[in-house]
């Protein structure tokens, strides 16, 4: 099959969007003062981490709830809860 | 003051639906809350659900349940970047009731599991996100969602591995990364006969396959395959920790364990029709939070309820097994009308002298095992240089295979007090 990115994979999802609710958020403090690692960058399945002018983004949209950048977060710059009832990812089929 | 149920159950899961069935059916009260818009939205099957104890919960449940595949044929894989050697398993005995194993789609699975525990007098509410318990002279009494308070005599954690409520409880504190690992997984459409020739399974028959070496760039854990009725579940598992200290993308390393030339053709013009990722509980009874506390049980993932002997991957049935033990448990609390920590302490002993802590138990030195990097690398290297030498035909005398084994074991970096550490290391599984 035709490879595809992670952005079309994840435009194949459905998802129910909660605007302007975000469920992660990141303490940029934190990041600078001790992360050494950045594992968010890499450890999330959905590339929802990005590093823009120093600081960590967290594209929340995409978000696949699993919670592995806050498992593999030791400094525990994360805020990471589950969207709203009802929203975020919707797995069809799962 | 607000009504006051018999429980409340966050997460209608397999556990949550399994121990709302089980306290319905004696008349209970039950309120059973998902916080995704239909039971099962929010969760992935990473592999068989191994269905006897469903047969407990739902006698016959073959006659209606959403099935994909009866899994008839097992696999066991080591892989490197361009060889594999299998152990394949396959028998027509699975493939009679009751079912040894099954492939489920969750979304479907967990939807017929909930309305079942609807129809015996459940209470479902979907689309709540439980925030927080209510607790009172600690002891748990209720929930918070948003605004609404809901009161309960007990409370049912099935919130999955990342169990929010069970941490507010204190039953346990952050989880090691270590115990935890991610599963991405792809589910890729194709028709039903294609999938039935490239696996040479007929009628509802299905293959599971469980795979080790390159699929995660010898990081700890593993890839896994099974069919659908018409579709293909395929991803990879990697350990948290192992993926954080070798900067490993698990993105990435999903694509390049769906290029290998032994999956690729399997999958070969299949379209793409989901792509999920799910934290995992791996750590066995190490990980395992205290279970229970004055009005308030924890089961399934939540309680870190797993199997992985490396054959087989269990989370499914252990979390159906969890529910009824749970639901069990409250029935005796409910005829006593005592819901404190000793009386729910009974949860804990009936796990025990159930299959699900006493397999717990078996394998309980089985996630050391399947940590050690030699079932990632030299072992996968092993096997398949070995067949090599065995197959390869060159124009030079051939060594006797017991020569070659000892050549590749070389070649592969194992030692031979590896292969004895190893070769008891397997009692563990």
């Amino acid at each position: 099959m035709n490879r595809m990115s992670v952005a079309e994979k994840l435009s194949i999802n459905k998802y129910e969007l909660d605007e302007g609710m975000p469920h992660i958020e990141v303490n940029n403090e934190i990041c600078q003062a001790i992360c050494e690692d950045k594992a968010c960058l890499f450890v999330c399945p959905a590339n929802v981490y990005s590093e823009q002018d120093g600081k960590i983004v967290a594209d929340w949209a995409g978000c696949l709830e699993c919670g592995a950048c806050k498992a593999a977060c030791s400094a525990e710059a994360l805020v990471w809860s589950y969207p709203r009832g009802g929203f975020g990812i919707i797995y069809r089929n799962g | 003051m607000d009504d006051i149920y018999d429980a409340i159950i966050v997460g209608a899961g397999l556990a949550g639906s399994a121990a709302a069935i089980k306290l319905a059916q004696q008349g209970l009260e039950v309120v059973l809350i998902e916080r995704g818009p239909y039971p099962g939205s929010k969760n992935l099957s990473g592999g068989v659900l191994y269905g006897r104890v469903l047969n407990d919960l739902i006698p016959n449940y073959w006659e209606e349940a959403p099935i994909e595949r009866y899994i008839t044929n097992q696999v066991v894989t080591f892989m490197t970047e361009d060889a594999s050697f299998n152990i394949d398993f396959k028998t027509q005995k699975f493939n009679t009731p009751p079912y040894n194993g099954f492939s489920v789609l969750r979304a479907k699975f967990d939807r017929w599991l909930a309305e079942k525990a609807e129809a015996n007098g459940t209470m479902l509410v979907p689309g709540i996100r439980v925030d927080h318990l209510i607790q009172k002279e600690s002891r748990v009494v209720g929930i918070v969602a948003g605004d609404e308070q809901m009161y309960a005599k007990v409370v049912i954690a099935a919130d999955g591995a990342n169990s929010f409520l069970a941490q507010e409880a204190g039953l346990h504190q952050r989880i090691p990364t270590k115990h935890l690992a991610v599963g991405v997984k792809e589910l890729i459409g194709l028709p039903r006969e294609t999938i039935e020739e490239r696996f040479h399974l007929t009628g509802n028959e299905g293959a599971a396959y469980g795979i080790v070496g390159f699929a995660t760039h010898g990081v700890p854990g593993g890839a896994f395959l099974y069919t659908n009725q018409e579709s293909i579940s395929i991803g990879i598992v990697m350990h948290i920790n192992e993926t954080v200290r070798t900067k490993t993308r698990p993105a990435d390393v999903i694509e390049s364990f769906l290029a290998h030339p032994m999956i690729a053709p399997l999958i070969k013009d299949g379209k793409l029709l989901e792509y999920g990722a799910h934290l995992i509980p791996e750590g066995g009874l190490e990980m395992m939070p205290k279970l229970f506390t004055s009005g308030m049980l924890v089961v399934g993932d939540a309680a870190g309820l797993s199997v992985n002997n490396g054959f087989v991957v269990r989370g499914m049935d252990l979390a159906l097994g969890s529910g009824i033990a749970a639901a069990e448990a409250v029935l005796e609390a409910k005829e006593k009308n005592d819901f404190s920590a000793e009386s729910l302490s009974m949860y804990q002993k009936k796990l025990e002298s159930s299959f699900v802590l006493k397999d717990m138990n078996t394998y309980a030195g089985a996630p050391y095992f399947m940590k050690r990097s030699r079932l990632y690398d030299s072992y996968p290297d092993f096997l398949t240089r070995m067949m090599t030498e065995i197959y390869l035909q060159e124009s030079m005398p051939k060594d006797h295979i017991l020569s070659s084994a000892m050549k590749s074991l070389k070649k592969s970096g194992i030692s031979l007090i590896d292969l004895a550490k190893d070769g008891l290391g397997v009692r563990n599984l």
